[in-house]
């Protein structure tokens, strides 16, 4: 807390900063090659969906480690629709978000009005997710266990109304909604409603005692946060095209979209975009060199994953993004 | 003057174990009431049936007219009681700021109008100059005036304060009486406090309310109840001077 820069100061830096990271975002594909650009898509990716479950987790402190059930839901929702009635996605999605954000809301019920907390509501979340995963591998109308397929169209179709087109559509379509959840999650987060969650996260029965519906309000941040995931699953289907219900709802899914928040920082809003970054970028990096090296290692990647964690936890345990910020001399007002 | 607060035959038992047995209580509008008894007399129990924490055995609690036990700590800060926590409960990773702030959304949506009011309470309590710190740095002292300060955010018309001045020094005390005295005369703040610090009770309350294993023994002004014979014995002859 020494030197506390004045708010408006750091804002000013930390809007600057954000604005040519922006320009720099927009101009990647016509920098880059496809490899890089694949990568890039995956980093915005993960940095949307880890922004969402931080809604629940790093805003309200409510963990969630079945945020696959959202995203698979999701993707299935309007690959199903698209694949079966020919209803283009942005229609789609908005069935997506609807049955999604019920599951959430089921789920949030279940374990806030029973009592069911910390440790016990994850695995509630957990559970959902696998009996989910289960139902899917039996479910024939989209394929059951043998995966469900959209139609891969040539490489030059641009066609935004059903999401067919190029990699660099895709990209600027995850960078849209980066973008998009960036820019909610910081109103929400200056808003009443991020300021009851932080308090139910800091102390639930101190909030309640201030007046805040504890119930309403973990609610509101799990209908948000799921709505918000299942619009990656959405992605998710259009973008690679099949979908494995033994891998969209796969647990190690869910780990994935929360290790990018837990590294970059949990609660803030530039934690879960450069934990994303840092993880994808090595994680890539380290699959590329035992390659490059000749040799085959299975699990590397979640070997390192589990590296990285460790790390981070020892040595930041509140993320990298908390302490890079006060390196850059960006207040709290931005690092919150 | 009407009680604003009314607790008619309240009673608590953990496991059996009775906490609280029977107790009756008035707060007069506009007033302020000291509860006090020695440890474990029940104390806290009888606050957390008030403030909905616990639902009372039997017994009922009628605030404004309203019949409020057994409703949710949310419903009956929003009846319009705030209070404070014994062991203290901030809001660790939010500024000073911040925590008020949460209290001041009671009032308003605008976060703009939530800081303004926060600063007004922060700087009435003396922590004008603290409030960007993280509640989680803030001296004892400085956490329990921080309670005082978010629960007065929710614009309560009852407070009720557990234990604000233990620990204080005097001198601290001394600014503590004066900011309740303040807010009881010129906001009209009605005020139900739980205190050892007799020093504080002599200067606030109005009338004392004592109790002894759970039960009311003694109840009326100060200087009547520590001359009481059953107070004297259980609570205030060994160790306290007046």
């Amino acid at each position: 807390m020494s030197a506390p820069a004045s708010p408006l100061f750091a804002d000013r830096r930390a809007i600057g900063l954000l604005l040519a990271l922006l320009a720099l975002l927009l101009a990647l594909p016509a920098l880059v090659n496809s490899y890089i650009l694949s990568v890039a898509i995956l980093i915005l990716y993960f940095a949307y969906t880890g922004q969402a479950w931080n809604v629940m987790m790093g805003f309200c402190g409510q963990l969630s480690l079945g945020h696959s059930l959202y995203v698979g839901v999701g993707a299935y929702t309007v690959a199903a629709l698209f694949v079966h009635y020919q209803i283009s996605p942005w229609v789609g999605v908005w069935l997506a978000v609807v049955i999604c954000t019920l599951m959430g809301l089921v789920i949030g019920f279940l374990a806030f009005r029973f009592g069911i907390g910390g440790t016990y509501f994850a695995l509630l979340t957990i559970a959902f997710a696998e009996f989910t995963r289960i139902g899917f591998d039996h479910f024939d109308w989209v394929g059951s266990s043998g995966g469900f397929f959209l139609k891969v169209e040539s490489h030059g179709t641009l066609d935004l109304l059903n999401l067919r087109g190029s990699p660099t559509m895709f990209y600027y379509l995850a960078l849209a909604m980066c973008a998009a959840a960036f820019v909610f999650c910081a109103w929400l987060l200056k808003s009443r409603a991020g300021y009851y969650w932080q308090a139910i996260r800091e102390n639930e029965e101190a909030a309640q005692a201030l007046g805040i519906n504890t119930f309403r309000w973990k609610m509101l941040a799990v209908g948000i946060s799921s709505a918000m995931t299942s619009l990656a699953g959405v992605f998710f289907a259009f973008y690679y095209n099949n979908l494995f219900p033994e891998q969209i709802f796969n647990i190690s899914r869910s780990i994935e979209i929360i290790l990018g928040p837990i590294i970059g920082g949990i609660g803030t809003l530039f934690g879960p975009i450069l934990g994303a970054a840092v993880l994808t970028i090595l994680a890539d990096g380290i699959t590329e060199l035992v390659a490059a090296m000749g040799l085959e290692i299975p699990g590397v990647k979640q070997v390192f994953y589990g590296v990285v964690l460790l790390l981070v936890v020892m040595f930041l345990p509140h993320g990298i993004w908390p302490t890079l910020a006060r390196k850059l001399g960006l207040g709290q007002g931005s690092g919150k | 003057m009407s009680a604003l607060l009314e607790v008619r035959g309240i009673s608590k038992a953990f496991r059996g174990l009775k906490a609280v047995t029977g107790a009756s209580l008035e707060v007069p509008q506009g007033a302020i009431v000291a509860l006090i008894g020695p440890n474990g007399a029940g104390k806290t129990t009888c606050f957390n049936m008030i403030a909905g924490v616990f639902k009372p055995d039997s017994g009922e609690v009628v605030f404004a007219g309203r019949r409020i036990d057994g409703l949710r700590p949310d419903q009956i800060c929003n009846a319009g009681i705030g209070r404070t926590f014994q062991i203290v409960k901030p809001f660790a990773g939010l500024s000073g700021l911040d925590n008020v702030m949460v209290g001041a959304f009671n009032r308003t949506v605008h976060a703009a109008e939530a800081r303004r009011i926060a600063f007004e309470i922060l700087d009435k309590l003396g922590l004008g100059p603290k409030r960007d710190l993280p509640a989680a740095s803030l001296t004892l002292p400085d956490r329990k005036r921080l309670e005082v300060a978010r629960a007065l955010a929710t614009r309560p018309r009852l407070l009720l304060l557990d234990e604000v001045m233990a620990g204080l020094r005097p001198t601290e005390t001394d600014v503590m009486v004066e900011v309740f005295r303040e807010l009881n005369r010129r906001d009209g703040l009605t005020i139900l406090l739980i205190e050892h610090v007799m020093r504080a009770v002599m200067a606030l309350a109005q009338n004392i309310v004592v109790l002894h294993h759970g039960e009311i023994i003694a109840a009326g002004a100060p200087q009547d109840v520590v001359r009481d014979p059953a107070v004297l014995e259980c609570y205030l002859g060994e160790e306290t001077e007046v």
